[in-house]
Formats: structure tokens, C-alpha cells, sequence
């Protein structure tokens, strides 16, 4: 691979999707990160932290601890998959920079009703058509990615429904490094046939295999599914163990079998009392497999914050137990709308608290009696009975056809609303053969009675008759590009191709061009009346398609909080667009040299008004914080809550060149009103041209405040250095010398 | 299928297994479950399999459904479809390739059936 990435460039989709006919995936397999031999970064011991990347985004206060960006041990997993590869891929890029290693791709609706591969880049609905061309786009991209980031990235979606030995296949040729499958899925939600679901997935595992992907099973679906999730506990015990023990005795070794497993319940039941002894339980049982632990999605309403509370409680159990994978759902399920920036929240969501927990364990540990352990042997005891009477009963597709699974009572207990399946019936019933005496399949990773030796084959490898198969020659395998010439990615591209050129930038929330804003509200009417008020100000603003996609009551009369969606017509360009330039500093040297050598700088400093806000004031004149006085500039700081008039009195008396007045509160514009005065009260007093004035806070607009008469204004994020290259620069320009 | 929770019940036989036996034995359950399982794969394929199969061997997505299909029609799954294609590719010393494109087309399943049925 010759194709490096660039920091500041973006991902050149078209020639990701050029030569793809020749493309070859760089490796097979999962690859687990690896621990940081020196656990030292920055100022902090660690204990847990995996090997740093080569570039990231750290977390927003890293900015204050020399930008470290610390990577815990767990593979952070995100799900993109917006229905356009093309556009997921920069989002691949984006959430990689965020720490996500093991991203997955959910399949477009109906994928697993159709009997075979699908070919092309068709558009998807509700995921993305899985096809070679498809995969080989985005592993393609990902290995430039993983470069890039300096860490290796797992890619991964779902080996299931009607085809899945197919797409094994087309997997483990692809360089999908990870997958879903667990034929109990098929079954109980895509109503597969059982017989044959169980069948495939032999096949299907059998080549996983192979390939050394990591497989997580689809047990967190009965979660999601039962009317309610605290009570199917039992149930979740048995179905990752039906299908961990299938996967290991087809072949698959127990390291790379992943349970994906959710804390079942959310608040405000007490989740936690209920879910940690089931997550000891569970891990306790299948202490032989991995943990991919998922969030709960089952109780995500459309808050934001309220799905990243359940995710952070989620972790917490993770951390309390174990997680091999740590899953980040994006918490925007609750409404539906797969957006790039939900992507990148949770990443940080899940960074952010794994890192935040580092070391917990050395601290605590879990009790070794009383609750925690009588109800994790309650879980346990529930479970084995529950398997216990599937073999009494007859066998899982008898216990299937029963409706033992996803009944809503908590085992033993039954409410007869399982889901039942026929053996009989379901997706692809009808279509099981019985393998002849001379049954032959000459190709690599095939489960079951083979019977090569017929014609002399080696039943250690069956590929050998043909001379290899797949596996063993890549160039056996048949690319397909395109089916259709339309619904096709070179299309969809060229609909865009203005936003590649640099010249033009719209909104995206998923799609290049889908030109799709949010807005938060609050409305001071009941809901009802916000959503439907919510979108007449949509439209007045000129939105097309305004929808209410949040709505939370403040109080039943007071108001609602709303976020609404919408997309503006039109675009923004960048030719003509005027850009501040970048804000300029001088040198240590030049500001010693104008403060200490040139002449002596006294300011005074204080909060006007009644505003008792001190620490934005200190940050900008404390030596410990950057602050000027570190250039030799003598502060004499006068407090919060100062009257404007003492400041300009307190200058005088002091001899002082400069006033610096913080301003924080901001309620009708008293901040500028101050600032105006200060610049009155100076004239009056005859020593406006003598002084200078600056002031400060988070809401000041240094455009704003020049307006209002004084000589520069500083705003959120600024520093020490801001001020000193003003007063140093102003002071400058007053001898004339600039 | 309605029932009041009998745990309490149920549970008197295992009730004073350790943890460990517990385990055990719950393992030892597990494997009665899947064990049938697994003996349903080594025994049948069905059409997603053969086409992993074909797909192995080197032929066309495109033309694994049509082979399947034509194979199915033949009364041949149970010799596997990948098998067919070999059959054919050694009949007629052609390549794998060109013998699932044959087969794809509804072309040479004659040959192919009467091989099977001389035991050639």
C-alpha cells in the first residue's frame, strides 16, 4: 500500500474505489490491542492503558495535561453503516481518531432474506449492502486508517440469514477480521428455518474458523426483544452458551468466541442491584470465552444525554467484571439517525470513562457474600434448569417450536408469550439434503462428511483436487464491480462531486451534501404545542423538512426542551468566505523584551460589577497559569464585584498604564454596559489616551467591545499570552513604532 | 405455555451442588443440546452451503444460484454441487471455471447425471 493519509487532507474516496479488482486484504484475524509497557503518561502513572496511538483526538480536557490521550485495553467498538459506504468511510477515519478499533457494519434491510451474495455498491436502507466490492473499498480504506492511527483496526459485520455460509466466505477472503453469527438469531427474529439455520451455521463457522475472525453471538437481541429485559436472564445464560459451545466444538477456538453481552435492565430500575450479579454470573459460567459487552438499546428514549448515562452504567459493570470489547451503541438509537457525531460521542463516551476507571480494581473488589453471590447462584441455578429441561423436553428445535425462548417470565416461571417456530417452517424449510455416500466438496474449511478420497484426495485437504481453492489462490476469486448501472456508487459520487472540490461546504450529519442541521430548543409551551411550534420555526427559518426528533418535558406548562432536525437549501462558499486569520502571538523573548526591557507595564485587574467570578481574571495574570505577569507585567488585582469607578480611580492612584476588567455575567449586555463606562469614566477623568483598556469573559465578542470604546476585548479560550501580545503590540503602536 | 415460577421446586436436586459441580454440569447439559446439532451438519447441506462451496472453488456469484438451482432440479444435492462442477470440469477436461459457467447456462446436467449414475 502505497496510499498515505494526511492529517490535514481528507480521504480521497474515488481513488479508494480505483483498481479495487486487485486489491488484497494485508492480514487475516482479530488482533487484540496490546498493553503500554511504560503505564507513565504525562504527569500520571497508569495501570491499564494499552499503547498510545500515533494520532488521535484526545478528550477535550486533555488540553491541560499535555495533550496526552491515553487508550484503554478494551477494543472500543463503532457501528457505522449509513447506507452509503462512500460516506462511512471518512466517518471510519473520524472514529478511529477517537479510539474505535473494531468497527462494524450493520447490513442493509433484508440482507439476510436474500439467497446469495449481493453484488455492487447499491445504496442501502437501514445499513449497508454487504458485497466484495463494498468490503474491499473500506478494508482497503481501513488499512490506510490503521496507519494512519498507528494501531491495527478490526473490521467486522454479521455472517447470518439465508446466505451465510456465502458471506463467510466472502469474509474470510475480504479480510473481515470479526462477525456476528449465531444461527439462534436467524431463527427467533429472521424466522430461518431451524433446521437449516443450524446447518449453515456449521458451514459458516467452520470457515470463520479458518479465517481466525472473532465471532460474538446475537444473545443480546432476546434482551432487547422480551417484553421485560430484567426477567430473561435465566434465558441469556443459555443462549450464549448454546452457541458458544456449538462454535468451539465446530472449530472455532474458545479466544476468539465473543459473547455479546448487555447488562439487561436500565434505570430507573436499580440496574445495577439487578444486572452485576448476572454479569458475574454469565461471566463465571463462560469463563472460557471472550466478552463483547454491549450497552443496553432496549429502554434508549431520544435523550442523548440519558443513553449516555445508561452506556457510562454499562461500563461500569464492565469494569466491575470484564469486557474484552467494549460496544458503544450510538446513543441517538433512541431516534434513529445514524449520524456521524454520535459516532464520535460514544467513542469518546466509552474512552472517557474506561481511562477515567483506570485502576479501579486495585482499589475495590466485589463482595464474596451476600447479595451479589446469592443472586449470581440464583442466575446460574436458573439457567442449568433451564437447559435442563430443553434436553427433557426433546432438544432445542423441539424447545424452539415450544416457545421456551423470549417468554417474558423469568425462568422457571412462564407467560406463553415466547416466540415459537416450527420446525416445519420458516425461511428456507424445505431445502435440507441429505449428503450422499460419494458427497463431495473439493475446497478448504468445509464441515462434515466430505468424501474426497473418491478420486484420490487427501481428506486433510480437500482444496488439493482442484489445486487450491479460494483460500489458498486469490486469483481464483471472481470480482464482480457493478449490477447496476444507476443505483451505483460512481452515481451517487458524481451528485456530490462539487463538495470534493474544496470550493463549496454544506452541513452533512451522515451523507457528503445531505445538508441536515439540528437545532436545541427550549419552548415555553407544553409538548404538544412545542413540537408543532418547533417546526413552524423550522420553516420560518428556511429549513426544508423540519422534524421533531426530541422532545423532553421541563414542566408540563413550563416548557420543553426540543431538538429538531431540518436541512438548509443552500451552500456555503468557501472561495469568498472571509476567515479571521489566525490569532498571533509574540515571542517569549519580544514580550520580555517589551515588558521587562523596554519599560515596566502596570495594570490594574479586577471582576466589575456585581460579579463574583475570579478564576477566568487569575488564569490571565497568574505566572502559574501562562498569565502576564509572567512577562514582567505588575498586577494589581483588585477583586471581584469591583464598581466600574474604582477600577478607573485604582488606575490613577496606582499610576497604572492599563485596566483589565473581567466581565462573566452577561444578562442584558451589562458586560458591554460596563465596559462603556469604564471608557466614559477614563475620558471624564482626562486620562483616557494615557491607558489602555481591555476586558474580558467568556461571552465578550472582542468586535462587540471595541464598539463599545475600549481598545481590544478578549472572549472564551483566551490566555495570558492574548492579553500581553495586545498590550504589548498596543503600547507599540501608541510610540509609533507599528 | 403457562407456569408459576417453581423454582424453589425445581431446584431441590441441585441445590447443594458447588459451584464447580454446578458448572460442570451445566456444560455437560450444554453439550446434550448442541451435540444433535452438529451431527445435522456433518450429515446435510443445503444451498447456501454448496454455494460457499462453489464460491470456493472459483465460480462466479453470479452463477451459484442458477448451478444450485439446475442441481436441484437434477436430484443431485446429494452429491454436492461443488462436486458437479468437478464431475463436469474432468469429463470433458475443462477447467473449473468453464464448467460452472456450462452448468450456470443449464448446459452438460445430462453428463453429469448419467456419470453419477454409471458411478463414473
Amino acid at each position: 500500500m502505497t496510499d498515505v493519509l494526511k492529517r490535514n487532507e481528507k480521504l480521497d474516496v474515488v481513488n479508494i474505489l480505483k483498481d479495487l479488482d486487485k486489491y488484497e486484504p494485508r492480514r487475516r484475524g482479530w488482533t487484540w490491542r496490546e498493553k503500554a509497557e511504560d503505564q507513565h503518561l504525562g504527569q500520571f502513572e497508569f495501570h491499564e492503558i494499552s499503547k498510545s496511538l500515533t494520532n488521535s483526538v484526545p478528550l477535550p480536557p486533555a488540553k491541560f495535561m499535555e495533550n496526552i490521550d491515553p487508550q484503554p485495553m478494551q477494543t472500543i467498538t463503532t457501528e457505522i453503516a449509513s447506507g452509503r459506504f462512500e460516506d462511512d468511510i471518512r466517518r471510519m477515519r473520524m472514529g478511529a481518531w477517537h479510539g474505535a478499533d473494531h468497527l462494524m457494519v450493520i447490513r442493509h434491510m433484508g440482507q439476510s432474506h436474500i439467497d446469495g451474495l449481493m453484488e455492487g455498491t447499491p445504496q442501502g436502507i437501514g445499513g449497508v449492502p454487504i458485497t466484495r466490492k463494498q468490503l474491499r473499498a473500506q478494508r482497503k480504506a481501513i488499512d490506510m486508517i490503521e496507519d494512519e492511527v498507528g494501531r491495527p483496526i478490526n473490521y467486522h459485520s454479521y455472517v447470518s440469514g439465508v446466505a451465510g455460509p456465502d458471506v463467510a466466505v466472502l469474509f474470510a477472503e475480504e479480510g473481515v477480521n470479526g462477525a456476528h453469527q449465531d444461527p439462534q438469531y436467524n431463527v427467533l427474529y429472521r424466522d430461518v428455518n431451524c433446521v437449516r439455520s443450524f446447518v449453515d451455521a456449521c458451514e459458516s463457522k467452520k470457515v470463520m474458523a479458518w479465517a481466525d475472525m472473532l465471532q460474538i453471538d446475537g444473545a443480546h437481541n432476546a434482551n432487547a426483544t422480551a417484553r421485560e429485559a430484567w426477567k430473561v436472564q435465566p434465558e441469556l445464560i443459555v443462549q450464549h452458551a448454546i452457541n458458544s459451545r456449538f462454535s468451539e466444538k465446530v472449530g472455532i477456538k474458545p479466544e476468539n468466541i465473543s459473547l455479546s453481552t448487555v447488562p439487561p435492565t436500565a434505570t430507573p430500575a436499580p440496574c445495577m442491584y439487578l444486572d452485576l450479579p448476572y454479569a458475574v454470573a454469565l461471566r463465571e459460567i463462560c469463563d472460557k470465552y471472550k466478552m463483547r459487552a454491549q450497552m443496553n438499546t432496549k429502554y434508549i428514549q431520544s435523550s442523548a444525554r440519558e443513553a449516555t448515562v445508561t452506556h457510562v452504567m454499562n461500563m461500569f459493570i464492565s469494569k466491575l467484571t470484564s469486557a474484552d470489547i467494549q460496544s458503544t451503541i450510538t446513543p441517538d438509537e433512541g431516534r434513529n439517525v445514524p449520524w456521524h457525531i454520535y459516532n464520535i460521542e460514544a467513542c469518546d463516551t466509552a474512552k472517557q470513562t474506561l481511562i477515567g476507571l483506570d485502576g479501579l480494581m486495585d482499589m475495590v473488589e466485589l463482595k464474596k457474600d451476600g447479595p451479589l453471590r446469592e443472586n449470581a447462584r440464583e442466575l446460574k441455578e436458573r439457567a442449568l434448569l433451564f437447559m435442563e429441561e430443553i434436553v427433557e423436553n426433546g432438544g432445542y428445535f423441539k424447545a424452539v417450536q415450544d416457545g421456551f425462548f423470549v417468554d417474558s417470565a423469568k425462568y422457571p416461571e412462564r407467560n406463553g408469550d415466547g416466540i415459537a417456530r416450527k420446525i416445519e417452517g420458516g425461511v428456507g424449510y424445505g431445502f435440507i439434503f441429505e449428503r450422499d455416500e460419494d458427497y463431495m466438496a473439493p475446497v478448504t474449511a468445509h464441515y462434515g462428511y466430505n468424501n474426497v478420497e473418491q478420486y484420490g484426495g487427501d481428506p486433510k485437504d480437500p482444496a488439493a483436487l482442484i489445486g487450491g481453492c479460494t483460500f489458498e489462490d486469490r486469483s481464483k476469486i471472481v470480482y464482480i464491480d457493478e449490477l447496476d448501472e444507476d443505483d451505483c456508487v460512481d452515481r451517487r459520487l458524481e451528485k456530490v462531486a462539487k463538495y470534493r472540490t474544496g470550493d463549496v461546504v454544506t452541513p452533512e450529519v451522515e451523507w457528503c451534501g445531505d445538508r441536515v442541521v439540528m437545532l436545541t430548543m427550549m419552548l415555553p409551551v407544553n409538548k404538544r404545542v412545542a413540537e408543532a411550534a418547533a417546526v413552524e420555526l423550522g420553516k420560518k427559518l428556511g429549513l426544508v423538512d423540519p422534524e421533531v426528533i426530541s422532545a423532553e418535558v421541563m414542566q408540563d406548562a413550563e416548557g420543553t426542551r426540543i431538538e429538531l432536525k431540518g436541512r438548509v437549501d443552500f451552500d456555503i462558499d468557501l472561495t469568498t468566505l472571509e476567515i479571521p486569520p489566525e490569532p498571533h502571538y509574540l515571542s517569549d523573548k519580544e514580550l520580555y523584551d517589551e515588558f521587562e526591557g523596554h519599560e515596566h507595564m502596570k495594570v490594574v485587574c479586577g471582576t466589575v460589577g456585581e460579579d463574583e467570578h475570579s478564576v477566568g481574571m487569575r488564569e490571565i495574570i497568574n505566572i502559574k497559569h501562562g498569565g502576564i505577569e509572567k512577562w514582567g507585567i505588575e498586577c494589581i488585582y483588585l477583586g471581584t464585584s469591583v464598581p466600574v469607578e474604582k477600577m478607573v480611580d485604582a488606575c490613577i492612584e496606582e499610576n497604572a498604564q492599563a485596566i483589565l476588567a473581567s466581565t462573566i455575567i452577561s444578562h442584558d449586555n451589562v458586560h458591554y454596559k460596563n465596559m462603556k463606562r469604564i471608557h466614559e469614566l477614563a475620558v471624564e477623568k482626562g486620562i483616557r489616551d494615557d491607558i489602555i483598556i481591555c476586558a474580558g469573559g467568556t461571552q465578550v465578542i472582542p468586535e462587540e467591545a471595541v464598539k463599545t470604546g475600549i481598545d481590544m476585548g478578549f472572549g472564551r479560550n483566551s490566555h495570558g499570552i492574548d492579553v500581553a501580545t495586545f498590550l504589548a503590540e498596543e503600547r507599540q503602536r501608541r510610540r509609533g513604532e507599528k | 405455555m403457562k407456569r408459576a415460577d417453581d423454582f424453589e421446586v425445581r431446584r431441590q436436586h441441585i441445590a447443594n451442588l458447588t459451584d464447580e459441580e454446578l458448572y460442570a454440569r451445566f456444560w455437560e447439559l450444554t453439550d446434550q443440546v448442541v451435540d444433535p446439532l452438529l451431527e445435522l451438519g456433518k450429515k446435510n447441506t443445503t444451498p447456501s452451503v454448496e454455494r460457499s462451496v462453489l464460491l470456493r472453488m472459483g465460480v462466479s456469484s453470479l452463477d451459484c444460484m442458477p448451478i444450485v438451482n439446475h442441481c436441484m432440479d437434477h436430484g443431485l444435492m446429494g452429491k454436492g454441487c461443488g462436486h458437479c462442477v468437478y464431475k463436469l470440469s474432468k469429463l470433458e477436461n475443462i477447467s473449473i471455471r468453464e464448467a460452472s459457467i456450462k452448468l450456470a447456462k443449464g448446459e452438460g446436467w445430462d453428463k453429469v447425471v448419467a456419470a453419477f449414475k454409471e458411478g463414473k
